[in-house]
């Protein structure tokens, strides 16, 4: 507490007020090959200030902080540190001077405690207790509740993220950077964390947000910086701004809405899960418990959660990568599947579109051809006696590359050398064009440009007109809330009870992401009534 | 100045085919020091190596006879290999197949039986490297040993088992006790192609195979699954491709092929069965399966090329004195550039200079 103290005292009242920015890149600029991952980008942080970093997938928000704290040195340009010209090391470098962050995937050992895998993220030298008492002293003095003698295995997602927290915290850093925290969060638990990071601000600390959630960014943030296609594109002040001209500024234009067309409901289900229960497959895996549901035609179900809470083993389970012991727990067109194999599945209609884009949906060196044959093989009339039909599997390619806007460099590259959104179209294309009855994709947007989401969920939107039943898991509530009629959370294996969509707001889905019934409070409610 | 290793966006197919050649100029030169450092003459050695043994019809054909069994062993191993099951032990199945065909030569020697007596050995051959390159693969997939420890084992126990046949029961009465079978007999024998010369029907046979292995790789969905496995195991089991049987799968051919190169030798060019029927066939079948790109038809020139080196390594130790092992030392340098040029073709290097580096600060 000692080392926050002094942080006080040295930090000028007011905001602004000091002469010269906390740091300050001057024409920072990234290069790798021909490609330029950041042109020259200007940016000032000051003390006591959240500073929000936005722009798309690729715009460049990682690899200038990359630079910032010292994991890759950057190809021109300067960092200033406290009006000293500084190059960085590495990331040790960067902590001892002050500079923490927290990444958006942690770095922690599942098998060791909390304690262990703070102790193995710090540089110093105090023994093991001193570092555990520090340890519940930052957590307590911040509101971030660890105990830390639990193993990290037995932790939810948010309290994974308090240990990065508290990691970096214990370092005492001037400048904290924080990649996409609350994407891993629930409503209830990103406003807890808010709380957190105003104090930060409060003992004039400074913090770099990177975000592409707008709303939150108008709710917390001082300044924003946007960039796009590696440019900063400009420095504003996002309590001025809308969230539409934010997103203007990111995307360079305007997004296309989604428009729902009135479907045709089949009455009979076409995918109905009963009672599915499935033990992990793995140490620390999730047990898929009693989960039950019943999709029609033309519907779309949107499954949220927060991540780690089932959604893998559930699409493994549905798409037949995981068997079921009882056939009767997945039933695709009113056949028994649950120990069908992927295949077979797929050729009584079904088709998947996993989350993993470069190696689970798709072979990363392999061309598109061969990808459209990967999951086309089964049911698509690709392969004669054997032998493949390289001539349909090329007219795949292309039928997904012009229904879908594919952009590529050549009719048929490499999967790994399309760009993220790009290579979500040709997947999504590729099964949505073989006409599925049912469809099970798993974060459909995830890490892709703005027009690219924004034709993929118009793709499903109009999959579902068409009379196939969708199933979507999505960490991304605005996307279920746009796309999907009814929402079910998934929570610790187990799936609640589908909400209709205009019924579930973000406080009753945040309830269920962690764990609450909402039973008690209905029936409160209709005692009250 | 700094020299980086930079990624490339998508691989090289022209360093794909250049790599190899990369692989072979380095290999020579660092010959060419060893050979400096053994007191020989680099230029003359290179020629006993390289260009003598091109230079007159009886080694042209031995370079042919010496290709036969690596390139049928390489083609079956670049099989397990492209479906990441790594087959180390092609010598043992090579050395099982031919106890195995041996065993119906020596039981037929000296009767009447007919013609049906070289395809029995071929097909039992084929099925018995089969069976025994399962075993590595059934331990594999029921229990999760690993393939490469256990295939390398099974060799030295084909090895003994061999040495203990040719030793004891099959033993020629008639061989002086030498450690060897009889002759066998005509119909018992792989047939040659030209009157008193080397090249035998095996040749055919490689060919065959190499042919077969292209139509399999490049046309067909089974092809196909085993190249997925290799290159994407989570992307193929989402495509419903079974890891487990195409190692299963890839195991028995290579283990077939293995085993049917080593009965065509036996019966073939060697003539009966003996301890050494192998110079190493099964480990430098893993160098041509590398030096060829794991492709049917680079299989095929790697092959002949590391027949030269076979056969060039006899001419330097009987011209020049060149102990024979250079061979060997030649052919594991050969596969460390191989590997070494392979991730060329993922990376290139790049040159950055310092005009556009920070300096740096004070601070």
């Amino acid at each position: 507490m000692q080392a926050h103290q002094r942080m006080l005292d040295s930090t000028p009242n007011g905001q602004h007020s000091g002469d010269s920015p906390l740091l300050r890149t001057i024409g920072l600029t990234k290069r790798y090959g021909d490609f330029l991952a950041n042109d020259s980008i200007d940016i000032d942080i000051w003390p006591r200030e959240i500073h929000a970093l936005l722009g798309e997938n690729g715009a460049g928000k990682s690899t200038l902080v990359k630079s910032i704290y010292g994991l890759i040195q950057p190809s021109a340009g300067e960092i200033r540190w406290q009006g000293q010209r500084i190059v960085l090391s590495g990331p040790s470098e960067a902590r001892s001077r002050g500079i923490g962050m927290v990444f958006q995937h942690f770095s922690l050992f599942d098998n060791l405690t909390v304690a262990e895998n703070v102790a193995l993220g710090l540089d110093g030298k105090e023994s093991f207790k001193d570092m555990s008492a520090r340890l519940e002293q930052v957590s307590k003095t911040y509101g971030l509740p660890l105990d830390p003698k639990r193993e990290v295995w037995q932790l939810s997602v948010g309290e994974r993220q308090r240990i990065e927290i508290v990691r970096a915290l214990m370092q005492d850093p001037k400048f904290l950077i924080l990649d996409e925290p609350t994407a891993v969060l629930t409503p209830q638990e990103a406003d807890q964390l808010f709380i957190v990071l105003e104090r930060l601000k409060a003992e004039g600390r400074a913090i770099l947000y990177i975000s592409h959630k707008l709303e939150e960014v108008k709710r917390l943030c001082d300044t924003a910086t946007i960039l796009r296609g590696g440019r900063k594109v400009e420095t504003c002040n996002p309590r001025l701004e809308t969230a539409a001209s934010l997103a203007r500024m990111m995307v360079g234009g305007e997004i296309k809405e989604v428009k729902a067309v009135s479907g045709r409901k089949t009455t009979v289900p076409r995918l109905v899960v009963n009672d599915l229960s499935l033990a992990p497959s793995e140490a620390h895996g999730v047990r898929l418990e009693h989960i039950s549901f019943e999709l029609k035609g033309g519907e779309i179900l949107g499954i949220a959660g927060v991540a780690g809470n089932g959604q893998e083993e559930l699409f493994a389970a549905l798409s037949g990568e995981r068997l079921a012991k009882d056939p009767g727990t997945v039933v695709i067109e009113g056949i028994a599947a649950g120990h069908l194999s992927i295949t077979q599945r797929r050729k009584l209609g079904a088709a998947f579109v996993p989350e993993e884009r470069l190696g689970h949906g798709t072979a990363p060196r392999m061309r598109l051809s061969e990808n459209a044959l990967l999951t086309g093989h089964a049911a698509s009339g690709m392969v004669h006696h054997g032998f493949i039909d390289t001539a349909a599997t090329l007219k795949t390619v292309d039928r997904a590359t012009e229904t879908f806007d594919v952009r590529k460099a050549k009719r048929d590259p490499e999967a790994a050398s399309l760009s993220g959104g790009n290579l979500q179209k040709f997947i999504v294309g590729r099964e949505i064009l073989r006409n599925p009855a049912v469809l099970v994709v798993s974060q459909p947007t995830w890490g892709v440009d703005a027009g690219a989401a924004a034709v993929i969920r118009q793709a499903l939107l109009d999959l579902a007109s068409a009379g196939a039943a969708v199933l979507v898991t999505s960490q991304d509530l605005d996307e279920l809330a746009e796309i999907a009629d009814s929402i079910a959370v998934m929570f610790h294996g187990r799936l609640s009870a589908p909400l209709a969509t205009s019924e579930a707001t973000r406080e009753k889905l945040g309830l269920l992401m962690g764990g609450s019934s909402l039973e008690p409070k209905e029936a409160a409610h209709a005692i009250g009534a | 100045m700094q020299l980086v290793l930079e990624k490339r966006a998508e691989r090289s197919n022209t360093i794909a085919l250049v790599s190899p050649l990369i692989a072979i100029g380095l290999t020579i030169v660092t010959m060419t020091i060893l050979f400096a450092i053994l007191g020989k003459n680099p230029l003359l050695a290179l020629h006993a190596y390289f260009i003598a043994p091109l230079t007159d019809g009886y080694s042209l054909q031995e370079i042919a006879v010496k290709a036969t069994p690596l390139v049928m062993i390489a083609i079956g191993l670049s099989l397990c290999y492209l479906a990441n099951a790594w087959n180390i032990g092609a010598e043992g199945q090579f050395l099982i197949g031919a106890v195995a065909g041996s065993w119906i030569a020596v039981k037929t020697q000296g009767t009447d039986a007919g013609a049906w007596v070289l395809p029995a050995m071929l097909v039992l051959a084929a099925a018995a490297g089969a069976l025994y390159a399962l075993i590595p693969a059934i331990c594999k997939v029921k229990f999760g040993a690993s393939e490469i420890l256990t295939s390398l084992m099974l060799v030295y126990v084909a090895d003994l088992f061999l040495d203990y046949l040719v030793r004891g029961p099959w033993r020629d009465p008639h061989g002086f006790n030498f450690p060897t079978t009889a002759e066998f007999d005509p119909v018992a024998t792989v047939p040659l192609l030209i009157e008193g010369g080397r090249l035998h029907l095996g040749s055919i046979i490689a060919l065959l195979v190499v042919a077969a292995a292209a139509i399999l790789l490049g046309r067909t969905i089974k092809g196909f699954e085993i190249r997925v496995v290799g290159a994407a195991p989570r992307a193929a089991r989402f495509g419903g491709f079974n890891a487990n049987q195409l190692i299963i799968l890839t195991f028995a051919v290579s283990g077939a092929l293995a085993g049917l190169a080593g009965i065509i030798e036996v019966a073939g060019p060697v003539g009966h069965l003996q301890p050494g029927i192998s110079p190493g066939y099964g480990f430098t079948a893993i160098i041509v399966a590398f030096l060829g790109r794991l492709n049917p038809l680079g299989i095929l020139i790697a092959g002949l090329f590391l027949a030269l080196t076979f056969i060039g390594g006899e001419q330097a130790q009987i011209a020049m004195k060149i102990p024979l092992d250079v061979t060997k030392v030649f052919q594991g340098i050969l596969l460390f550039y191989v590997l070494a040029c392979d991730s060329l073709i993922l990376y290139r290097f790049k040159l950055v200079f310092p005009s556009r580096q920070v300096t740096r600060g004070a601070g």
